[in-house]
C-alpha cells in the first residue's frame, strides 16, 4: 500500500489549525471545558436543592385557621410557617395562580362541627402542580394533614376500648434498593452523551477546512496536481480531523474528572468512579470512534462546496451518532453484546459501566473496539474513493 | 515538453471541449488565447491531471496523463486559477508543504524554498502568514509553490488576473527566465496583450475547438492583420468576438 504523502498532509493539517482560532476553540474549549463545568454546576444545584427541601420550613397559606386551631398548632409544631389568612374559593385559586401565596389550605366553617360530630371534616388544599418545588411542599401538608387525623382515629379507638393497633392491619416499610451508584445514571448518561458530542466537536472545523474550506479557498486544485495519489490526501486529513478528537477527547474526560471531585456527589447518594484510573478507561472505551467519527464529518463535508455549506450539513449531522444514546437513555438499555455492535452506543455504554464502577465484559469490550475500527475503517476508504471522483472539483 | 492530442471533455450536456490538439515546445511560452468560455481551463486542467478526458491524451515529456498520472504529475507545475494559498500557513511553509508532497527531503525543501524566495524577491513576506497577502504577495508564493520540485514544465492557469502593472511584469520578467532556462511554460488568458508581449507561440481556441496556433507572426499573417486583437477577432468569425474582446 503506497502512504506516500499522508504523513506530510496530517502535519500540515495538524499545524494550520493549531493556528485557526476556530479550531482551538471548538477543540481546546467549548467541548472540554464547558460541557464540565455545566453538568459540574448542575449537579451541584441539584444537590442544595435537594438539601434546602427537607430542612428548610415550608409556608402554608391557612384559609379560616380559627376553624380548626388544633391542627394549626399541629402543623406549625412539625415546621410549617402558618400564615393566616381569609380567602374564598375564587380568592385562593387567584391567590395561587399568581403565586402570591404557593399553597392555601382552606378551612371549612362547619370543620369543627362535622368532627365533633364524628363525619368526614373536609379541607381543601390549594397548589399548582405544575411548579415542582410547590409539588413537593403540597405533598408534605397533606401527609401532615393525613397523619393528624389517623391521630384523631387513634384517639378515638382508645376512646372507645379498641386497641389503635388492631385497625392498621398492614405497615409498608419502603427499602430503596437502588445503589447510590444506580441513582447517578441520568447524571452519568448527560456525561457520556457530552463526551462523544465534545469529541466529535473537537475535529469538526478541521474537516470543514481541508476539505470544503480548501476547495472553497481554491487551494484543492493545486493539491491534486501533487504526486501523491488521491485518496492519500483525504486520510492524512482524516488522520489530522482525528488527532484534534483524541486531544478533545482526552481534555474533556480529564476536565469532568476534575470538575466532579470538586461536586459533593455523595450527598446525592451518587458515587462515580472518576478518578485518574477510570479517566484512562473511559478514553480507551471511546478511543477506537474517533475513526469513524472523524471519517464521517470528513465525507459529509467533503459533499459541501462552501464552508458555510459543510457548517449546515455538520451541525444538523452531528447529533446523529449521539440518537442512539438519547434512546438508551430512555428505554434503561443495559450493556448486551448485540448492543456493542452499534458505535458511539457500544462507547455510551462502556462509559456508563466505567463511572458506575462495574466490571466491564471483556467480550464487550473487544467487539466494541472491532466493530467500530472496522466500520470507521469502511468509512475512511469511502472517503478515499470520494476523492478520486472528478466531482470533488465542484 | 506538452502535447494535447485530440482531446474531448464535457460537463453534463455542455460540450466543454472538442478535439484539441497542440504542443508547447521546452525552452518556449505558449499562450493558450481564448474569449470566457471557450475550454482554455478544461484543457489545462487536462494536462495538469485533475480532469479526466472523455477521449484524446496528453502527453507531459511523452508520459500519458490518463495512463500515469502520478508521473506526469512530477514533471508538471501548475499556478491553478485564483491561486489558493493556505491563509494559516507562512509563505516559507506554503512552499515547503509542497516540496514535500513532491517527495524533497526536509533540508532539499528548505534549501529550495529558500533559493525561490531569493529569486522571486520575497524575502520582506516570507515568514509572514499569507492571511493578509496582497494578489501579488499570494501569486508569488503559488508560483514559488508551483516551482519548487523544479519541473521542466509549468502551467499557468489565467496567472495575471487581478494583478497590478508592477506585478504583471515581475511575472513576464519571471516567465522569460523561466523559458530562457528551458523550460517548457503554458499559459492561458483572453488579455491580448499579455499575450502578444510574452508569447513565442499562440494557440487560439474558441467555442472548445482550436482555431489556430503557430509563431505569433504566422498568426497576424494568416488572419491578414499586423494587430493581434484583429486577427483575434476575425479568428472568432465575429460570432463570439463581442464576449471574447478584451477590455
Amino acid at each position: 500500500m503506497n502512504l506516500r504523502g499522508i504523513w506530510a498532509v496530517f502535519r500540515k493539517e495538524f499545524r494550520e489549525n493549531l493556528r485557526d482560532r476556530r479550531t482551538l476553540l471548538s477543540a481546546l474549549v467549548f467541548g472540554p471545558v464547558i460541557s464540565p463545568i455545566l453538568v459540574a454546576g448542575l449537579v451541584q444545584f441539584t444537590i442544595s436543592h435537594a438539601e434546602t427541601q427537607s430542612d428548610e420550613n415550608i409556608s402554608v397559606s391557612v384559609s379560616h385557621a380559627q376553624n380548626a386551631p388544633n391542627l394549626v398548632d399541629y402543623l406549625t409544631a412539625r415546621g410549617v410557617d402558618v400564615v393566616k389568612v381569609n380567602f374564598d374559593e375564587a380568592a385562593a385559586r387567584a391567590a395561587v395562580a399568581k403565586q402570591t401565596h404557593k399553597i392555601i389550605l382552606e378551612i371549612p366553617a362547619d370543620f369543627g362541627a362535622r368532627l365533633q360530630q364524628g363525619q368526614p371534616a373536609p379541607v381543601v388544599l390549594y397548589s399548582d402542580s405544575s411548579r415542582g418545588f410547590e409539588r413537593r411542599g403540597a405533598r408534605r401538608v397533606r401527609a401532615l394533614v393525613s397523619n393528624y387525623g389517623i391521630e384523631i382515629a387513634q384517639l378515638r379507638f382508645l376512646a372507645r376500648g379498641v386497641d389503635p393497633i388492631s385497625v392498621l392491619p398492614i405497615s409498608v416499610q419502603e427499602i430503596d434498593v437502588s445503589t447510590p451508584t444506580g441513582r447517578s445514571v441520568l447524571v452519568l448518561n448527560m456525561m457520556t452523551y457530552l463526551v462523544l458530542l465534545s469529541m466529535l466537536l473537537g475535529g469538526l472545523y478541521l474537516a470543514i477546512d481541508a476539505t470544503a474550506g480548501e476547495r472553497e479557498r481554491g487551494s484543492l486544485e493545486v493539491l491534486l496536481t501533487s504526486p501523491v495519489p488521491r485518496q492519500n490526501l483525504i486520510y492524512g486529513k482524516i488522520a489530522a480531523a482525528g488527532s484534534y478528537m483524541l486531544i478533545s477527547l482526552v481534555l474533556t474526560v480529564t476536565m469532568f474528572s476534575v470538575a466532579m471531585s470538586f461536586v459533593g456527589l455523595e450527598q446525592l447518594g451518587i458515587t462515580a468512579n472518576l478518578g485518574p484510573a477510570a479517566a484512562m478507561q473511559l478514553i480507551a472505551c471511546c478511543a477506537p470512534v474517533i475513526l469513524f467519527g472523524s471519517a464521517y464529518l470528513t465525507i459529509i463535508s467533503a459533499f459541501a462546496k462552501t464552508y458555510r455549506e459543510a457548517q449546515t450539513y455538520l451541525q444538523l449531522v452531528i447529533t446523529i451518532p449521539t440518537l442512539p444514546l438519547i434512546f438508551a437513555g430512555m428505554l434503561g438499555l443495559q450493556p448486551k453484546l448485540g448492543l456493542m455492535f452499534v458505535p458511539f452506543l457500544s462507547q455510551h455504554l462502556l462509559m456508563t459501566t466505567v463511572v458506575r464502577a462495574e466490571e466491564i465484559v471483556p467480550l464487550h469490550m473487544v467487539v466494541s473496539v472491532v466493530s467500530t475500527l472496522v466500520y470507521g475503517a469502511v468509512l475512511t476508504y469511502i472517503a478515499g474513493r470520494l476523492y478520486r471522483r472528478e466531482a470533488l472539483l465542484g | 515538453m506538452l502535447e494535447a492530442r485530440d482531446l474531448y471533455k464535457s460537463f453534463g450536456k455542455i460540450a466543454a471541449v472538442r478535439g484539441v490538439s497542440f504542443t508547447a515546445r521546452d525552452g518556449q511560452i505558449t499562450g493558450l488565447l481564448g474569449p470566457n468560455g471557450a475550454g482554455k481551463s478544461t484543457t489545462l486542467r487536462m494536462l495538469y491531471t485533475v480532469l479526466k478526458p472523455e477521449a484524446g491524451d496528453a502527453f507531459i515529456d511523452g508520459t500519458s496523463v490518463t495512463a500515469d498520472p502520478l508521473a506526469a504529475r512530477k514533471a508538471i507545475g501548475v499556478l491553478s486559477h485564483g491561486a489558493g494559498v493556505y491563509n494559516n500557513l507562512t509563505a516559507r511553509e506554503n512552499i515547503a508543504y509542497f516540496g514535500e508532497l513532491h517527495g524533497l527531503t526536509r533540508t532539499d525543501r528548505e534549501a529550495r524554498a529558500a533559493e525561490l524566495i531569493e529569486m522571486l524577491d520575497m524575502q520582506s513576506f516570507a515568514d509572514r502568514r499569507a492571511k493578509g497577502f496582497s494578489q501579488g504577495q499570494k501569486l508569488k508564493t503559488a508560483l514559488a509553490r508551483a516551482l519548487v520540485h523544479r519541473p521542466r514544465n509549468v502551467l499557468l492557469d489565467e496567472p495575471t488576473n487581478g494583478l497590478d502593472v508592477m506585478a504583471v511584469r515581475n511575472l513576464r520578467k519571471l516567465l522569460g527566465q523561466l523559458r530562457d532556462a528551458g523550460h517548457c511554460v503554458l499559459f492561458s488568458s483572453h488579455v491580448m496583450q499579455e499575450v502578444e508581449q510574452l508569447c513565442d507561440e499562440v494557440v487560439v481556441i474558441n467555442d472548445g475547438q482550436v482555431v489556430a496556433a503557430g509563431p505569433l507572426a504566422e498568426i497576424r499573417a494568416r488572419a491578414g492583420n499586423s494587430q493581434l486583437e484583429d486577427a483575434f477577432v476575425s479568428l472568432m468569425h465575429g460570432n463570439d468576438a463581442g464576449s471574447g474582446a478584451p477590455k
